[in-house]
Formats: C-alpha cells, structure tokens, sequence
C-alpha cells in the first residue's frame, strides 16, 4: 500500500500533532488545542484518538487496540484494521507485548510498564462542561483553578442518591492543578491513572490533547465524609473466577440468565490459559485461543 | 473609621452615549444605599461597573479588602477580583435565573459559594444550606428541589440565600424585586431589612421602586442620564425633594 503515507496522516500533520502532545506532556491535565483532521471514521469513533496514534507510532511498534476492555469488537477491529493497512505494523492482542496501546473506555487489568503507550478516545474533554455551557467561562475557570462548581455535581449526586454515583468519567485532579476528565473510563480504573506507561488522550471532534506523563499523581475528587471508591459488580468472572477485575454484565437468554466475565478479553484468556476457571467456565482449549 | 467602598470619578460611555460619568461617593460599612432613576438613567450601568460586571472608562473603585485595606477593585489582577466576588461581595439579580443554577437542587446552589472557597464536607456544606433556606423561609424539605419547582419570589429568596451563605460584606443589588407580585414584594422587602440589619450588610440597592428605598435605604442618589442629580438621606430626599427630576419622581408615585 504505497498509496498512503505512513499511518495514514502527512508528515506535517504529525508534526503538528506531535508538538500538541509534547506541550500536554509539559502541563499534565491541561486540554492543549489542536488542528484535528477529518478521519475516513465518523466523529465519536475514536478520530481523536486514531490521530494521536498515527502520530506515536514507528514502524517497530506492536499495536493492541480494545474497545470496553475487548479486542473484538467493531470499534477495536477496524481501527486494528486501519493501522495494519496504512501503517503495516504489527498487531498484538496481548497488553504485555503491545508497545502502543488504544483504548476506548478501560485501561487494561495488566499493570503497563515504561516502555508503553496508552492512548484514549476521547469523546469530551472539558470536565465541566455539563455544569458550565461556556467554553470561555470553562478555560477562565481552569486558569484560575476555580473548580467549586466541580463539587457541585458530586454533592448533586449525594443528595439524589445517597452516594457519588457518577461511575464512570470521574472527574480528577492531576498533580494538584489541573481537573481532567478521564475518559469515560469506569471509575474502577481511576486508580491505575498512576502509572508506569505514558497517557495521551485524545477529543477528535472537541480538537484537543492532554496527557499524563509517567507516575503523575492522580487524585479523584470527592467529600471528606464520602470519600472516593473505586467500584465494580460484587461478584466473580464466571469464565476464569478473577475477583479483581472489572466485570461485564451478559445477558444470557429471555428467562432472566446473565453472566458476569472480564470486561479485558486478554486478561481472561490468559487466566483461562494458566488453568483458572470461573463458575460457569469451560477448560481452556489452545484450539479456541 | 474606612468607607467600605469609596467610588472616585466613576464614568462609562458606549461609544459617544454616556452611561454613567463623574459619579463619586463613599459607602459606610453596614450602610444601605439606594440608586433610584428612570429607565435609562444609568443606574444599572452603574451597578454592573461597580460590580465589576462591566470594565469603566474612567475612575476608581476602592474597596476596603480583609487582607490588605482600601484596594481599587479596577485596578485589581483577575483571579482577586473574582475571589472577592465569591467571598465579600455577593449580586442579587433581577431576575433569578441570572443568578441561579436552574439544573442544580436549591441546596446545591447555596452550598455553590461554600465548595467555591474549598468546603469539602457534605454533611457541613448542607447543614448551613439547610440553614440559610430556613432564614429565606423555604421549608427545609424542599433542599433537594430544584429551582424551576419554585415560585418567582420562592426563586429570588433562593438566590439571596445563595449569595449571603459565606457571609459577603457588601451586596449589590439590581431591582431585588422587579417582577414580584406586591404582597411577595412586602414579604422579600421585610426579609431583606431583616438579614441587612442582622448580618450588619453594607448594600447598593438600584431600583425604580421609591417604596423599596423607602423601607431598605438610609441614603438615596437619585440618577438622570447617567449624572447623579440628588443625593442625601433617604427621606430627606424623598420628603424634601429639591432637584426638578427628584420632585418630579416622587410625585409620579401612585397613592392608593
């Protein structure tokens, strides 16, 4: 495929790109506006973080992309499939062996290490954007760290429903500074946003980058007498018995069956494959893999 | 004894048209101000100046800080001024949706200007919104309503709840209560008298309502195209009117 060039997007364009993530990088948790381009992918398909991507990889990377923790499906496929036809580089399902990883709204169970990259969709970076509707009010009030009105929205929960219900795009506060809107990550994965790897996010429509270096300190914001808590459904995966991991809900007929496994498809195959094996799980076949 | 606010030269032109020009005068620490006019006459230009809403031309607004004395607000960096505004100074609005959270629970607005200045506590935060909506006299169980569920003068009270929760030492006011049938209008005006006196509040009150100034005011200027043409003691002005607008003006008040 000589018809495109590497990954997709011209050279100037990754430039471009690449001094909005170098600038992110620089001030963690601050939005750093970009000239996002059209993608041959509709807004709210991860464009956002599809141009980032292009703009991180080399031809030596091995690319794992999951869509909700999965490998398999539609989002993760074809954007899989995007970069193995304009960029021919290695794909991976397995986190540990990935070097660049895209995600949509997890961040994988396996701890990531300092050689990777995670890069999220995003589809609205502006975590107050639902209290306050003025893009110039929202960037004063980061400016001048006048994050009140976030709290706001928390005690609006706690008067609705007895408890922070938000669960998912929890808002945080990044190195003391910055309010950042994590993605609509579960807010089970709030407190793996401290970590080894580098984390780009990317708002494609919004047109905006912002980052967390390696090992930044990432606090979710919450009341002093309902303090954060990570959450996830009270019960084990039903295919590799894990007790640690984020769980998705399956419906399994019209008779009120349901299952819960491992929203991170690798992570529970490669339970499955050391021998784990959950309530309603079969033995693991190397054929199935 | 420091004037809580002293206003030097203040003027404000839009374009060629004048808003406001050449208004000076001290306010006193738990003094009450009335700004009376027609439509027109600059008093709302004035107020949004003062507030800081609106930059001047011209002039100086000083303001007697906690921290560090007479300060001119004008002249103050972005980040100080909006901090006095959420914590010295407070703005009651005209009309309540101006200065209310509509998709926010009653409690939520008041505890607002609490969060803002870093309150962290729930269960704190929404004991004193409880407390406040009791001194504006809405009943404790309408806490977690929100605002579109309450009447217009239920809504007004709101919002003086919302704006006097951290203790401000001086409020502006624009027209408190345009807009409110005359019964609320009494029930607001006799909660007001009672917080201002209660909590020591300096305020700036503009109104066309002379009965307003009346009741709430101890010291009266009277605007007409954006000069001031009278001031002094509200019922030496109103009972002993001398400028030819003022007389004017309180002889246009219907008698029932």
């Amino acid at each position: 495929m000589s018809d495109y060039n590497f990954a997709y997007l011209d050279e100037q364009t990754k430039r471009m790109i690449r001094r909005a993530i170098l600038k992110a990088l620089a001030i963690p948790g601050y939005q750093v506006p970009f000239a996002s381009r059209e993608m041959p992918m509709p807004y709210g398909w991860g464009t956002g973080g599809v141009q980032v991507s292009a703009a991180c990889l080399t031809p030596n990377d091995t690319l794992k992309v999951i869509d909700q923790g999965a490998d398999d499906t539609t989002n993760a496929v074809s954007i899989r499939k995007f970069f193995e036809k304009t960029a021919q580089v290695a794909t991976t399902e397995e986190t540990a062996r990935a070097s660049l990883i895209q995600t949509r709204h997890r961040i994988p169970e396996e701890p990531l290490t300092e050689d990777q990259i995670l890069v999220y969709q995003v589809p609205i970076p502006e975590p107050l954007r639902f209290l306050e509707p003025s893009e110039v009010e929202t960037r004063k009030m980061h400016a001048l760290e006048e994050y009140g009105l976030m709290h706001v929205k928390l005690y609006e929960d706690i008067s609705q429903h007895g408890a922070i219900a938000t669960a998912y795009a929890y808002p945080v506060k990044v190195e003391g500074r910055y309010v950042m809107d994590p993605s609509p990550i579960p807010k089970f994965d709030n407190p793996k946003l401290s970590m080894a790897a580098i984390q780009l996010f990317g708002a494609g429509r919004e047109q905006r980058i912002y980052a967390l270096p390696p090992y930044t300190q990432v606090v979710s914001l919450d009341f002093e007498d309902h303090p954060f808590e990570a959450s996830k459904a009270d019960h084990d995966c039903d295919l590799c018995g894990a007790a640690d991991s984020y769980l998705d809900e399956v419906i399994t007929d019209d008779a009120g069956g349901r299952m819960f496994v491992c929203s991170d498809t690798d992570y529970c195959r490669a339970r499955r494959a050391a021998g784990h094996i959950g309530a309603q799980g079969a033995p693991y076949e190397e054929a199935t893999a | 004894m420091t004037p809580l606010l002293q206003v030097r030269d203040l003027a404000k032109f839009y374009g060629p048209r004048r808003g406001c020009e050449g208004v000076s005068f001290d306010l006193w620490p738990g003094e009450v101000m009335g700004i009376v006019g027609e439509s027109g006459s600059g008093k709302s230009t004035l107020l949004s100046c003062l507030a800081g809403h609106l930059p001047p031309d011209r002039g100086e607004v000083i303001f007697d800080t906690h921290g560090h004395g007479p300060r001119d607000t004008l002249t103050m960096s972005e980040p100080e001024r909006r901090m006095l505004m959420r914590t010295d100074w407070a703005f009651v609005h005209q009309h309540a949706r101006d200065g209310l959270r509509m998709g926010v629970s009653a409690g939520g607005n008041v505890g607002e200007r609490l969060m803002a200045v870093g309150a962290r506590h729930y269960g704190h935060i929404r004991e004193q919104a409880i407390d406040w909506l009791g001194r504006v006299e809405i009943a404790a169980d309408r806490v977690d309503d929100k605002p579109q569920a309450f009447s217009g003068g239920m809504q007004q009270r709101l919002q003086i709840a919302r704006n006097l929760v951290t203790g401000p030492r001086l409020v502006f006011m624009d027209e408190p209560t345009g807009g409110l049938d005359v019964s609320v209008q009494a029930r607001l005006l006799d909660l007001l008298r009672g917080l201002v006196r209660e909590m020591g509040l300096s305020a700036i009150i503009v109104t066309h309502d002379l009965a307003v100034v009346r009741l709430l005011a101890d010291r009266l200027m009277v605007m007409k195209d954006g000069r001031v043409v009278e001031d002094g003691l509200t019922d030496q002005v109103l009972d002993d009117p001398q400028h030819g607008y003022t007389q004017l003006l309180v002889s246009s008040v219907l008698q029932v």
